[in-house]
């Protein structure tokens, strides 16, 4: 800012309007997210677990009965997986299609809105369409039938490479990869969206370099087109892994718990427990998780952004 | 010009904020109010509500029935009233979806914010009692009840599931019966079939119908409560009504051998249900029976409404229904209430629209549309269908028995374990397993 040393200690006019523009948000964020926030820690730890409020001091019971209960074991397993498959395949069929699309191609546009509908839907439509596509005995397999596969999908109960960990069996429950294929048929368009940005955002002297250079047309998206798309990898991977730890929507639209809790998510077993079943501080408990879970991913990477900014 | 967008997008984003905020701390504060009056006085409150609803008090009528049948009987009931009350203003308050589980958030956040709606639909049992009733939340009708001549107008059975430590806190509306079997007709003349009645028929003709290629039982667990409800009804075919009530009551415990024996049962008839019962939900699987798919459904009795309405099926013609095999003569019953919440302002105005609910005249306006039976044991019979009088027949001789499925045996916060219990019990079919999580799920309470 300019006169900066003649005149530090006055605040500006502009200075007051920012300000005053500022406080109605800082403090309705202040209230009603970091308020709400700590309210629900302080749930978490009381044993509100019946309809009367009771908020004594309960400690850490509420979580330890949480690590010790199946279906919150089966939740966490359920989570890893659907984050790992949904984010990975995310991003190669997001970074894929836009390169694709990135050829220069006639009708270019019309593909890429095409890609990019399903996200302009709620992931409540995307589970009510997808329950009934991958029902075993409607949708798809009536198809697959002919040629004589008859997948469960999500009625599925198997898991794979399993073995006994804790109460549950941990390992790829089969019914969870039918959810991300739904999530993955709704989220690949925002990360092609993304990607292409990225691709125009290369300078085509680049690569003509490395071409130049002797790269095969291979090499020049291994090593030059790729890696420079890294910080849009980094923001899918931490949009879609906040999409994904929190999930609701789209597993109680599509499957709801599964057998055996096996399309169970953090997010479900919240609502229940805690409208349903008046486990209060338990809910609570399970928010304080998503909480933890979600900020493992989101405090790096603004740690990342931050430095980024002053460098 | 760019910039200046800007500023007039973040404005708007703050206008919305500050609107969200001040509607939120709005209903806050009124609810903090309403509780210091309802503290220190007993009519202080009414200037506040009406602040609050921009009109005089309404007779707000808090329920989950949206559902085709069952909001028909609910919005022939206000009429009814409107026309005996017209200077009343009645506010149907219905929250769908979720089988009440939306309903029942909303209750229970506007009864923690004591702010509660005049009436509200609750089952009898402890659904009622260890939760509201227990909360101190609900005022008793034992006046109620006198001044109306209903204490022996309801089964004796029936009061006691509304009632605790001698206070009667609701009024039930109407009777649904889970321990029934609806089977399809042809499936069964094909086979050569008769309805079991004992747990060794059920597997012999589940035999004979699995042989024929025909999935014997129809279940969709895609949400839990409807194996449980098969649980349920195995229980009380094995234990009888009175034991059935103590295993409840906590005075047999799960490892009693008939439970086990009972369990193992469940495990047996797991056994016959189709492969994608986890994707379906109870119409879905009702469904199955109705195409001839399979031949038999545990439901409750709102699945009489579900054939004859929505699949055209003519009762006693396509679809046929029996007691659940070894429940003859007993009746799970599932029971709609209203009751009085404490705090209303406008209790005189709520009493007149129980004294309706409990009515024969409203009775038998109700059930009728919503399909269900009239809980007052002298209600008319010619209002109703072939299955209705049929079941309330039963319901007049039967022994009752609350449902845990449906939030009359337990609380809410068991049942939820329970159900839970039961979704792992489907897939590993480990009795040892399922009676352990029900014992300690009751050790937790």
């Amino acid at each position: 800012m300019a006169g900066k040393t003649v005149r530090r200690r006055r605040i500006t006019r502009d200075q007051w309007t920012a300000a005053a523009f500022l406080a109605p948000s800082l403090i309705l964020i202040a209230v009603f997210v970091y308020g709400f926030i700590s309210w629900t820690g302080y749930v978490s730890f009381s044993n509100w677990n019946t309809l009367t409020p009771d908020f004594s001091f309960a400690g850490l019971s509420n979580y330890l009965y949480l690590f010790s209960d199946f279906r919150f074991q089966a939740d966490l397993r359920n989570t890893l997986f659907f984050t790992l498959f949904f984010i990975g395949m995310v991003i190669v069929l997001g970074m894929g299609t836009a390169i694709l699309l990135d050829q220069k191609l006639k009708g270019e546009s019309i593909f890429r809105n095409i890609f990019l509908f399903p996200m302009a839907l709620s992931f409540v439509v995307t589970g009510v369409v997808w329950q009934w596509l991958l029902n075993p005995s409607t949708g798809f397999n009536q198809f697959l039938g002919v040629f004589g596969i008859q997948p469960r999908w999500y009625t599925d109960t198997n898991i794979l490479a399993g073995f006994q960990w804790g109460a549950i069996e941990f390992g790829l429950p089969v019914a969870i990869l039918a959810v991300v294929i739904a999530a993955v048929w709704q989220m690949t368009g925002f990360s092609l969206a993304m990607y292409l940005a990225g691709l125009r955002g290369i300078p085509e002297e680049l690569r003509e370099a490395a071409r130049v250079d002797g790269a095969s047309e291979g090499q020049v998206y291994r090593r030059v087109v790729i890696p420079m798309l890294m910080p849009i990898t980094v923001s899918v991977v931490i949009i879609m892994a906040h999409i994904s730890l929190k999930i609701f929507d789209l597993v109680y639209a599509m499957t709801g718990s599964g057998a055996n809790f096996v399309t169970d998510v953090p997010g479900v077993y919240m609502f229940e427990t805690t409208f349903r079943g008046n486990y209060y501080a338990q809910g609570a408990a399970i928010a304080i998780i998503m909480l933890v879970l979600v900020a493992v991913f989101i405090v790096p990477y603004l740690w990342y952004n931050r430095k980024g900014e002053n460098r | 010009m760019k910039k200046g967008m800007l500023w007039i997008g973040l404005l708007g984003l703050i206008m919305m904020m500050a609107a969200c905020g001040a509607e939120n701390s709005g209903t806050e504060s009124g609810g903090e109010e309403e509780q210091e009056t309802g503290e220190t006085g007993e009519s202080g409150g009414s200037q506040e509500a009406s602040g609050g609803n921009g009109s005089e008090a309404d007779l707000e009528i808090f329920s989950w029935w949206t559902g085709a049948g069952e909001e028909a009987g609910l919005n022939a009931l206000i009429d009814l009233f409107q026309e005996e009350h017209p200077d009343i203003t009645v506010e149907n308050a219905a929250v769908a979806g979720g089988a009440g589980t939306n309903a029942k958030a909303v209750l229970a956040t506007r009864m923690q914010g004591n702010d509660p709606p005049s009436t509200f639909q609750v089952h009898a049992g402890e659904e009622l009692n260890q939760s509201w009733v227990a909360a101190d939340k609900m005022e008793p009708l034992n006046d109620f009840y006198e001044e109306e001549g209903l204490m022996d107008k309801f089964p004796g059975e029936l009061i006691d599931m509304v009632s605790q430590d001698g206070n009667i806190y609701s009024v039930p509306v109407n009777i649904h019966r889970g321990n029934v079997i609806f089977y399809n007709m042809s499936v069964f003349e094909e086979n050569g079939l008769e309805p079991p009645s004992t747990f060794e028929e059920f597997m012999e003709v589940a035999d004979e119908l699995q042989a024929a290629g025909v999935t014997p039982l129809a279940l969709g667990d895609k949400e839990a409560w409807t194996a449980t409800q098969i649980f349920e009804n195995i229980l009380l075919g094995t234990l009888g009504p009175e034991d059935y009530q103590a295993l409840w009551d906590g005075e047999i415990a799960f490892d009693d051998e008939r439970v086990v024996e009972a369990a193992e049962t469940f495990k047996q008839m797991l056994g016959y249900v189709n492969e994608d019962h986890a994707s379906r939900n109870w119409q879905d699987s009702a469904q199955l029976v109705s195409e001839g798919e399979a031949a038999m459904i545990n439901m409750g009795d709102w699945a009489k409404g579900y054939f004859s309405n929505d699949l055209e099926m003519e009762v006693n013609e396509d679809f046929g229904y029996f007691a659940f095999p070894e429940t003859e003569g007993n009746f799970m019953v599932i029971s709609d209430t209203f009751g009085l919440p404490s705090g209303v302002e406008n209790e005189d105005q709520v009493k007149q629209f129980l004294a309706l609910l409990g009515s024969v005249e409203g009775q038998d306006t109700f059930n009728p549309l919503k399909g269900s039976i009239p809980a007052r044991v002298d209600a008319d019979e010619s209002n109703y269908d072939e299955y209705g009088t049929d079941t309330i027949e039963d319901f007049r001789e039967a022994s009752l028995a609350p449902s845990l499925a449906h939030g009359s045996a337990a609380s809410e916060g068991y049942l939820t374990k329970a159900n839970q219990a039961v979704n792992i019990f489907v897939t590993q079919g480990d009795t040892e397993r399922l009676l352990q999580s029900l014992e300690s799920a009751r050790s937790q309470e």
